[in-house]
């Protein structure tokens, strides 16, 4: 092992010391400094905003579903159990509102001259985003807090389910847009004027890899906030409160991080076919695979030479990559320095490769923090199958981790999904150095990026002391979540205020 | 009409909404300590704004959407331009997202002071920069062809802060810190809304000679006469007085009416003083940014179309009705116990 980090290293440093030689020979050393902090900025505000947004998209749902489940029977523990996650799906979705706005401002702010290239049809996803989903989450968001007493029982059910819906809409248009990056479609090039336009709006909106993206995401969503409510309902148990609701809530995430693990399989499945046969190179990357082989094993562990070119070390699942990529076991799957070859041809002298070791073990993280939470949620769902309470010395802490893992999970599956599209920003269009803005110096890209990452990491310190302070706790007493006069009551007292 | 001139009507339409919107959601931030004496008062000044910040929060978000797929010129030009101005402006919006939600969930009397000194700042500011942001946009920045073709803004951070641009900034920060208080004053009941109607009318004042003066010079500055800008500065100029004299008169509906159309009226004015340009130069006018020039495909321009005239009419009406249906006076005696927060020990009674 230590031996595969010192590769890595060496791997690191190369890079580093060409891309130096580079910038000295060009004499753009500022602009190289910006372009590789407005990266980081980029990836620190984007992992940091998609920590909060499969929590918010999955968990609105679920308060949705045990809201209904309260409206349907009336029995209070479904209602303590919404008012308890609604909380928490509040603090959650503050900080995910607030750090999205930075997500739109960023292009034009960081990557201006990528901003001008591909406005006329990546603005569009944006921009319908707007429209359709954000107004949607925001207003019926708001009616579901302050409604309790204002609205009839079913128009205040309908908002959750509206505002969640919103959010849904929201990935899909963000993601559909992302697909774009990873495999334009419907678009012309205008040489005159160096960008790429829009001729039909359809085709990017309902490509193969935006519905596979889409549903890969979701998925992924529900298994997040899932993971998330049956972890929290675990400690709950431990604490002993409310063990009639943690119960059921228990048991509703874990059934739902389980199920929807099956659909991040399906969908993670679907989506290497369509990444192999799109970004042949990327799954290569993933692989570590340098040359083109049939029958392809998939590797549990690679050691790379010293100069990244090749592997010295393998072991592997025989044929299995060939049959994750292609379906078939004797498939021929592309190695990187055959496809870093073809690239030279097709699109000039140039470095095509992304980071391999960074995604090697990206896509093998993203997999392994998965596949844990999903272990975790069998073992305890195994042990509440006659109607028990999971229990043991492995539960506390194993619960305690279940929220964490889909988050670590989700965040290394799109830090290989970005960075092992790289060089490209759109993949055979625009190289991400080309996308930088041109008039924003490296200073001033270095100052934005200390400031938010250090408001980020306050806001992240502090909601996090609020999630504890609400599990501390707990739900509150049946009198307290008495069923809120509901129905447009003339009350003086307020159910919901700031 | 071309879809170019569309969208720019389209995207003026939004910035209205916008600061009509966030506008008084700024002056009600701004003016949180001044208008409440103990607990119970800010928690019915913040609750007139919960269930509403966020969606008027999105019109900028549409906005911002908006130029990106009608105007990627535009839109790239001037947020890399106005780097550090948008920076602040996107700090103040986290911080008073995360306080207007976070403040009230614990009672401990330090935790709220602190959110709240976070609020009336990051509240005043960006009602202060947006309006230091488009006097800029108006007067013209120095903008230059790079050798990349795209024209691209070569001015620093301090080219923004100019005299007219300043001047612009008071005026939006003095009109949306009366508009809050006139929102208050509707929205209130009690002392609050006494405090706020009082407010309203000096800072109304204040407001009328900074945009008056602001209108003047904008007004001078532009090349020749411009009738329908001028046409406009005066219809700002007369609904700001007729919104003060409603104020005065104690009728409250009227008196914001007044002041949203100031708002609408003072925006319209600005996006007539540009058009067609959206950007213009200092440095010569072949340098403009233009609705021509900074513009997407006409076929983009038709789809967004189709999206914008489906969907705003149904947005208008769905957050029409959310004002609608909170359309009551809050009053600090509504508020269940104000020093305590959900997230206190023994908190029985509260709820969500």
């Amino acid at each position: 092992m230590p031996h595969v980090f010192s590769t890595c290293g060496a791997e690191h440093a190369r890079r580093i010391g060409i891309e130096l030689v580079e910038q000295l020979r060009n004499g753009e050393s500022d602009l190289m400094n910006s372009l590789d902090l407005a990266r980081w900025q980029f990836a620190i505000t984007t992992v940091y905003h998609f920590i909060f947004v499969p929590i918010t998209i999955g968990l609105g749902f679920m308060v949705a579903g045990l809201q209904t489940a309260w409206y349907r029977n009336g029995n209070l523990k479904y209602l303590r159990a919404t008012k308890f996650f609604g909380k928490l799906f509040l603090i959650n979705f503050a900080i995910g509102v607030v750090t999205g706005i930075v997500q739109e401002f960023q292009f034009g702010m960081n990557w201006s001259s990528y901003s001008r290239f591909v406005g006329d049809i990546f603005g569009a996803p944006l921009a319908m985003e707007g429209l359709l989903a954000f107004f949607l989450e925001s207003t019926f968001l708001g009616l579901w807090i302050f409604g309790w007493d204002r609205l009839p029982k079913k128009l205040h059910l309908a908002s959750i389910w509206l505002a969640s819906f919103g959010t849904l809409l929201s990935a899909y248009f963000i993601l559909a847009a992302n697909a774009w990056m990873q495999h334009p479609v419907g678009y012309i090039l205008n040489e005159t004027k160096g960008r790429a336009e829009l001729t039909n709006i359809v085709k990017v909106l309902t490509q193969n890899t935006a519905l596979a993206t889409f549903t890969h995401t979701i998925a992924f969503a529900a298994f997040t906030s899932a993971a998330f409510m049956a972890g929290i309902s675990a400690l709950l148990i431990v604490r002993r409160k409310d063990i009639e609701m943690s119960r059921v809530t228990l048991k509703l995430g874990l059934i739902v991080t389980i199920i929807s693990f099956v659909g991040v399989g399906v969908t993670g499945d679907i989506n290497a076919r369509i990444m192999t046969e799109q970004q042949p190179m990327k799954m290569a990357a993933a692989e570590a695979l340098y040359s083109t082989t049939d029958s392809a094993p998939f590797s549990l562990l690679t050691v790379g030479s010293l100069d990244g070119s090749r592997s010295v070390f393998q072991i592997g699942l025989p044929s299995m990559l060939s049959f994750m990529s292609t379906g078939d076991f004797n498939g021929v799957v592309e190695g990187v320095n055959d496809l870093q070859a073809q690239y030279e041809t097709q699109y000039g002298p140039g470095d095509y490769t992304p980071n391999i070791p960074l995604a090697y073990w990206s896509f093998r993280l993203m997999i392994g923090f998965g596949a844990l939470g999903l272990l975790f949620a069998l073992i305890a769902l195994w042990q509440m199958r006659k109607g028990g309470l999971p229990s043991g010395r492995w539960f506390k802490p194993a619960m305690l981790s279940l929220p964490f893992l889909p988050l670590l999970a989700n965040s290394f599956g799109w830090i290989f999904t970005e960075t092992a599209r790289q060089p490209w920003a759109v993949f055979g269009l625009i190289r991400t150095s080309d996308g930088v803005s041109q008039v924003v110096s490296a200073g001033a890209v270095l100052f934005t990026m200390i400031v938010f990452t250090i408001l980020y990491g306050a806001l992240a310190v502090i909601e996090f002391g609020l999630i504890r302070r609400v599990i501390h706790l707990g739900p509150l007493d049946e009198v307290d979540y008495a069923d809120p006069q509901l129905g447009g009551s003339d009350s003086k007292q307020l159910v919901a205020s700031y | 009409m071309t879809f170019q001139t569309v969208w720019f009507l389209l995207i003026a339409v939004l910035w209205i909404g916008y600061f009509v919107l966030e506008g008084f959601d700024f002056g009600v931030g701004m003016l949180l300590p001044t208008v409440s004496k103990n607990e119970a008062d800010r928690r019915a000044v913040l609750t007139t704004l919960g269930p509403v910040w966020d969606g008027n929060e999105v019109w900028l978000l549409v906005a911002g959407g908006a130029t990106f797929a009608a105007f990627p010129e535009w839109y790239a030009t001037l947020f890399s331009g106005f780097y550090l101005p948008l920076f602040l402006i996107l700090v103040a919006l986290i911080v008073r997202g995360v306080a207007f939600e976070y403040r009230s969930k614990y009672g401990k009397a330090q935790w709220r002071q602190r959110w709240d000194i976070a609020i009336v700042i990051s509240s005043a500011l960006p009602a202060l920069l947006w309006g230091v942001a488009f006097a800029n946009i108006v007067r013209g920045v120095p903008l230059e062809k790079a050798s990349s073709g795209s024209i691209e803004y070569v001015g620093g951070f301090f080219n923004l802060l100019n005299p007219y641009a300043l001047l612009g900034g008071v005026v939006t920060l003095s009109v949306f810190y009366t508009h809050g208080a006139v929102f208050l004053a509707l929205k209130t009941a009690g002392t609050i809304r006494e405090r706020a109607n009082s407010i309203a009318l000096k800072a109304g004042l204040v407001a009328a000679v900074a945009a008056v003066a602001f209108l003047v010079w904008t007004n001078l500055m532009l090349a020749e006469v411009n009738s329908t800008v001028l046409i406009l500065s005066v219809t700002v100029a007369l609904l700001w007085v007729a919104g003060l004299a409603m104020n005065l008169k104690g009728r409250e509906g009227w008196a914001f009416i007044f002041s949203a159309g100031t708002i609408a009226t003072f925006v319209s004015t600005l996006f007539f003083a540009l058009y067609p340009r959206v950007m213009p130069s200092s440095l010569g006018s072949q340098f403009d940014l233009t609705i021509t020039n900074a513009s997407s495909t006409d076929y983009t321009l038709k789809v967004m179309t189709v999206v914008a005239v489906v969907m705003t009419p149904l947005v208008l009406l769905y957050q029409g009705w959310t004002y609608w249906v909170f359309r009551k006076r809050v009053s600090a005696s509504q508020i269940v116990n104000p020093e305590r927060g959900i997230l206190d020990e023994l908190s029985h009674t509260l709820h969500l």
